[in-house]
């Protein structure tokens, strides 16, 4: 637990004194905070929305945003590490590599944590001004979190397996992508539809902003999150047998 | 303190360490020699647990490096080739963090933090960013990140390579101080460099140890280990002018002889054998007895090994030129 937390702090420190950690807040800030603006002030967009006072459109394009902003976070955690050979310290230092991985993992956790921190400001500006419903709001931001921690897995698993910070970046960016656009396959007619549509992190997101929790889109979410875990555990394993 | 049985590795199909065997005992400082691509680096990976070896056994301080790697980690500093340092940290961040993994209690931390720095010439970089030390400074801080949790066993891979003639000297005086507490491992592939710091010689080339050398007044020629090392090896190289096939039979008989291979022509066209014979018989005698009365015209014998002759020209010629006279100077 100690090694875990080590790992975590000292990324969390990394992540501020490279631009990185700034890229990402300001690119995620300003671009929800433009689809934000559009929805409730544009008069052309407001008009679909009038008088719902509702969060789901903002919450559904701030998903968006992970797809691109998320992966810049975890591009760095392995692939940096193998570019500078500091990997070979890791590996020799007595902590295990689930420890390396999880530590990593949760400083990831913390930094998606205060970018979605940063985005309460929209839903407390609609509730100055409106009367929301809270509980879709809640919903979606607890769909947002397993949504960005399960995206994140996914860039932990890619920058393991890359020694380039912009291939491990590319790479999550299209899977991401994939897993996120099959959904559109759920018109497929048939149990094909269906299973496009189980696969897709849109679907099972979806639900969480329209205020609906279930536990198949939450069990989604974690398995994805623990299957990558495991997978990076594996690919930082197998480095060494190479 | 550390023990090493019959270690192999193989890459694929390529063979990076093979049948290597030695026992290292608590505070020699043993350098292991080689040419680039003998396998020393690969030895240490797994002396350091960072890659397991492909059969054979290797223990560290009492651990087993296969199933104890945690404990054998513990008790082990390494330095890499490639020193592993987070460029963007400061050099004390950098040490607490290293000290943190490495399970220095938070107590001592600090103190050991100040220690390390201390014997590595650090104090007044302390506050530096990494990224922005010199060569010579980045080797220091990677040393100091070895040491940081008072390892009982160092390992050094070429702690010297990259620097400059002062540097060197100094990492140099810095590996034999560290010497008297602990037990220190480093690789070079220059021989005057093993040969002033270190009092023992693994002899290291392609995969295999090929010589285990105690020196006892620090300085040896790259002669007098050939000499040294050829004593272990056993291959004759055998000039003819007209080989026959009695000859060739007659060979075959000789007690202790393993095996003959035919090499083919030289350039100025006589014959050319490669024997191998069992260690500790030697059987120059034999061979020149039975070459001389089939009359095939014996025109050289003597004990090689080609492949060492390489290495011996590399080790001695080493990095830069200047290294051998520097060498010589001190």
């Amino acid at each position: 637990m100690k090694n875990i937390f080590a790992i975590c702090a000292k990324e969390i420190q990394t992540y501020f004194v490279s631009p990185v950690a700034y890229i990402a807040l300001v690119t995620f800030l300003l671009g929800s905070g433009c689809f934000f603006t559009y929805f409730y002030f544009i008069p052309a967009s407001r008009f679909q929305y009038e008088g719902s006072a509702t969060f789901q459109p903002a919450s559904y394009y701030m998903a968006w945003l992970f797809v691109l902003v998320l992966p810049l976070i975890t591009m760095r955690l392995f692939a940096e590490e193998k570019r500078l050979r500091t990997i070979e310290l890791l590996m020799t230092s007595p902590v295990t590599d689930t420890q390396v991985v999880v530590g990593k993992y949760l400083a990831s956790l913390v930094l998606l944590g205060i970018l979605v921190l940063g985005s309460f400001f929209y839903p407390f500006y609609v509730m100055l001004y409106g009367n929301p419903d809270p509980g879709p709001i809640a919903a979606g931001y607890i769909g947002l979190l397993l949504l960005g921690a399960a995206i994140l897995s996914i860039g932990l698993l890619l920058s393991s397996m890359s020694s380039n910070q912009l291939v491990a970046a590319l790479t999550s960016i299209i899977t991401i992508f994939l897993l996120w656009l099959i959904g559109f396959a759920s018109q497929t007619p048939g149990t094909l539809g269906k299973v496009f549509g189980s696969l897709s992190l849109m679907e099972h997101y979806q639900d969480f902003t329209r205020g609906i929790i279930t536990s198949t889109d939450t069990v989604y979410f974690l398995s994805i999150i623990l299957v990558c875990l495991y997978l990076t555990v594996k690919s930082v394993e197998s480095a060494k047998w190479r | 303190m550390i023990r090493v049985e019959s270690l192999t590795k193989h890459y694929g199909n390529v063979t990076a360490v093979e049948d290597v065997s030695f026992k290292i005992d608590r505070g020699e400082i043993v350098g292991f020699l080689g040419p680039n691509g003998a396998g020393k680096t690969t030895t240490m990976r797994i002396l350091t647990c960072f890659m397991p070896a492909s059969s054979g056994h290797a223990t560290v301080a009492g651990y087993d490096v296969f199933k104890q790697s945690l404990d054998v980690r513990r008790h082990i500093g390494y330095l890499p080739e490639n020193v592993p340092l987070y460029t963007e940290m400061t050099v004390t961040a950098y040490l607490k963090y290293i000290a943190k993994i490495k399970g220095v209690p938070r107590a001592q931390r600090g103190s050991r933090i100040d220690q390390v720095l201390e014997s590595c010439g650090l104090p007044h970089m302390r506050r530096r960013i990494i990224g922005h030390l010199s060569k010579g400074y980045r080797q220091r801080v990677g040393l100091a990140q070895a040491l940081v949790h008072d390892p009982d066993v160092l390992i050094m891979d070429e702690p010297t390579s990259g620097l400059d003639p002062r540097q060197r000297i100094e990492i140099r005086e810095l590996i034999r101080e560290l010497g008297e507490e602990h037990t220190v491992i480093l690789s070079t592939h220059i021989l005057p460099e093993a040969s002033m710091t270190c009092e023992r010689i693994l002899v290291i080339h392609q995969g295999k140890m090929v010589g285990d050398l105690r020196l006892e007044d620090g300085q040896v020629t790259s002669m007098e280990i050939a000499n040294r090392v050829e004593q272990n090896l056993n291959t004759l190289h055998l000039e003819v002018d007209q080989p026959s096939d009695e000859f060739r039979l007659r060979l075959d008989q000789i007690p202790h002889l393993l095996e003959v291979h035919e090499m083919g022509r030289s350039a100025d066209g006589t014959h050319v054998f490669e024997v191998d014979y069992q260690q500790g018989h030697d059987i120059r005698a034999e061979v020149a007895n039975t070459a001389v009365t089939s009359g095939v015209g014996l025109l050289e014998l003597r004990r090689i090994s080609q492949s060492l002759e390489e290495i011996f020209l590399q080790l001695t010629s080493g990095d830069s030129p200047g290294v051998l006279e520097e060498g010589l100077r001190e």
